[in-house]
């Protein structure tokens, strides 16, 4: 039996108590590549800040480890971030810091390695996420795939065995995209981490998803959930068989 | 899905409620945060720079025009009644007790207030205050007691240099418009001002410091989403901080004269 790392029961997910997404039940296993995917606005990102404990849901729990990440106190909360890496749809570097930096940042906050310890770490993260070199800029000097494949950077600095990612690879061109797959692999086969992301490349999802999630904006819930291949072949919904073959209907 | 009326209504009620306890959720949780000031080297030595080093030009100029400005509206009236080296003794109260402090506390208001509200509600747009939170980062304590510590030594600084540069500003309007020598005015300076009139001056603008510091977060951080949010948002952190401002200066002028200075 695997270990569950997240599980939600019976969430409903909104602003001012309109609900955008209700009664969502599912789980992550550990050392699992989860993607969650659904049309633009279905609420994907409002439920990636649910899950990293953001925001308070209208109804229903979410478990990290077992611990109710809903009730969890700040303090509880901040001992809980140090084994995450979340990164956001626009990157969310710290605009006053370089990009070398806002990787160091996590370090300098968390450990106790010295500056140079620190420097190798920086150096190797960008080296990861292909800028090396572009340490010393500003976020405000890098385009926006560039600023994207930073904020991964700076997720991956103390090595989190529990990632978030927002659409990493949106606005990345086919190479780099994956390449950051790739990546996504090497980590968990690294450190077994678990890996929650929402994306709609096809091609990542059918090349390292083990399981996905399909929300649908007019039905505010979870319309599928199980193996990609299995989903696009076997679904009984045409709307996810449709979503997933895309590519097959050009 | 449409809501009803009495739904909506009560939707917009609890929004003005929010608003109007956010203040004191801020100050909760500024207040149960740790500071950890030592990791913040970085942000305290760019808080100096910005609301200390970079106003100084600004504080200098004005100061000796505000000092000029008194002593010319002094003279006119002592001269009426043919007293007019007193006139060191108005423009030495009046800056040391009032106007240093102020004028210190509006600059600082217009120059690192209403930054500190945009420089937040910018973090904000940008999801930055998330990514601080999900890296474990409390951002309240990062982002404002830094802010804090910086003004705290920044604005009594500048008031020694506010009063320094007001009493001159004085000094060489009334050596010049009146036959006050400055050996003159200088004696009577030293004869009727004390340090505990200085001192309280330099208490005023600490209070005031924190007050422009706290209105700034405070409005960074309630600011809505969007650019013209960050915008209304620096707005607010002035118009917020010059109100906080004269109302301390109120009471603790009252509290300051009850003590009998
Ligand atoms: N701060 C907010 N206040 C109110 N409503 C919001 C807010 N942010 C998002 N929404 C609404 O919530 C819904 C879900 O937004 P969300 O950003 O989660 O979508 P998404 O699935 O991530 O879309 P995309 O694929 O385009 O990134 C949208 O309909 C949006 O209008
Ligand atoms: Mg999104």
């Amino acid at each position: 039996m695997r270990n569950k790392i997240i599980e939600v029961t019976q969430l409903d997910i909104g602003y001012d108590n309109t609900p955008i997404l209700c009664d969502l039940d599912f789980d992550v296993y550990e050392g699992e590549i989860l993607f969650i995917l659904g049309n633009s606005g279905c609420g994907k990102s409002t439920l990636l800040k649910h899950l990293t404990g953001l925001y308070q849901p209208l109804r229903g729990d979410i478990k990290l480890r077992n611990k109710s990440i809903v009730n969890a106190s700040g303090q509880e909360k901040n001992e809980l971030y140090k084994s995450f890496g979340v990164t956001y749809q626009g990157g969310a570097l710290l605009g006053s810091l370089t990009v070398a930096e806002n990787v160091a940042f996590p370090l300098e906050e968390h450990t106790s390695l010295t500056q140079d310890e620190i420097d190798s770490i920086v150096e190797e993260k960008l080296s990861l996420v292909d800028l090396t070199g572009f340490g010393n800029l500003m976020p405000s000097e890098l385009s926006g795939g560039m600023k994207k494949r930073a904020g991964l950077a700076r997720a991956l600095a103390l090595s989190p065995d529990l990632l978030f990612f927002d659409e990493p690879s949106a606005g990345l061109d086919p190479l780099s995209s994956s390449a950051l797959d790739r990546l996504i692999l090497d980590i968990r086969s690294k450190i077994n981490a678990t890996v929650v992301v929402v994306s709609h490349e096809l091609d990542s999802i059918f090349s390292i998803a083990d399981r996905i999630i399909m929300l649908d904006k007019e039905r505010k819930g979870i319309v599928a959930e199980g193996e990609p291949h299995d989903l696009r072949a076997n679904s009984s919904d045409s709307w996810v068989r449709n979503f997933l073959n895309r590519n097959n209907m050009r | 899905m449409q809501n009803s009326k009495p739904e909506k209504l009560k939707q917009t009620l609890t929004g003005y409620i929010a608003q109007a306890v956010y203040p004191v959720v801020f100050l909760g949780e500024v207040f149960s945060a740790k500071p950890r000031l030592a990791r913040r080297k970085r942000e305290l030595l760019y808080y100096l720079d910005l609301c200390g080093v970079k106003s100084l030009p600004v504080v200098i100029i004005i100061s000796l025009l505000m000092g000029s400005i008194i002593a010319m509206q002094g003279i006119l009236q002592m001269r009426k009644v043919g007293a007019e080296i007193f006139i060191v003794d108005l423009v030495g109260f009046a800056v040391l007790k009032e106007f240093g402090p102020l004028m210190v506390a509006m600059i600082s208001t217009g120059r690192a207030g209403s930054a500190f509200a945009a420089e937040i509600g910018t973090m904000k747009v940008n999801e930055e205050i998330y990514a601080l939170q999900t890296m474990g980062v409390n951002p309240y304590s990062y982002l404002v007691y830094p802010k804090l510590a910086a003004m705290l030594v920044a604005i009594p600084v500048l008031t020694v240099f506010g009063d320094a540069f007001s009493i001159l500003g004085g000094m060489i309007l009334s050596t010049s418009a009146c036959d006050i020598t400055p050996a003159a005015y200088w004696a009577r300076s030293t004869a009727v001002l004390n340090g505990t009139v200085f001192m309280l001056g330099i208490i005023k603008s600490a209070v005031f410091g924190v007050l422009i510091t706290l209105a700034g977060c405070c409005c960074g951080f309630s600011a809505e989403g969007n650019a013209q949010g960050v915008g209304r948002g620096a707005t607010q952190a002035v118009v917020a901080s010059i109100f906080l401002v004269v109302i301390a200066d109120a009471v603790m002028t009252l509290l300051f004269t009850f003590i009998g200075y």
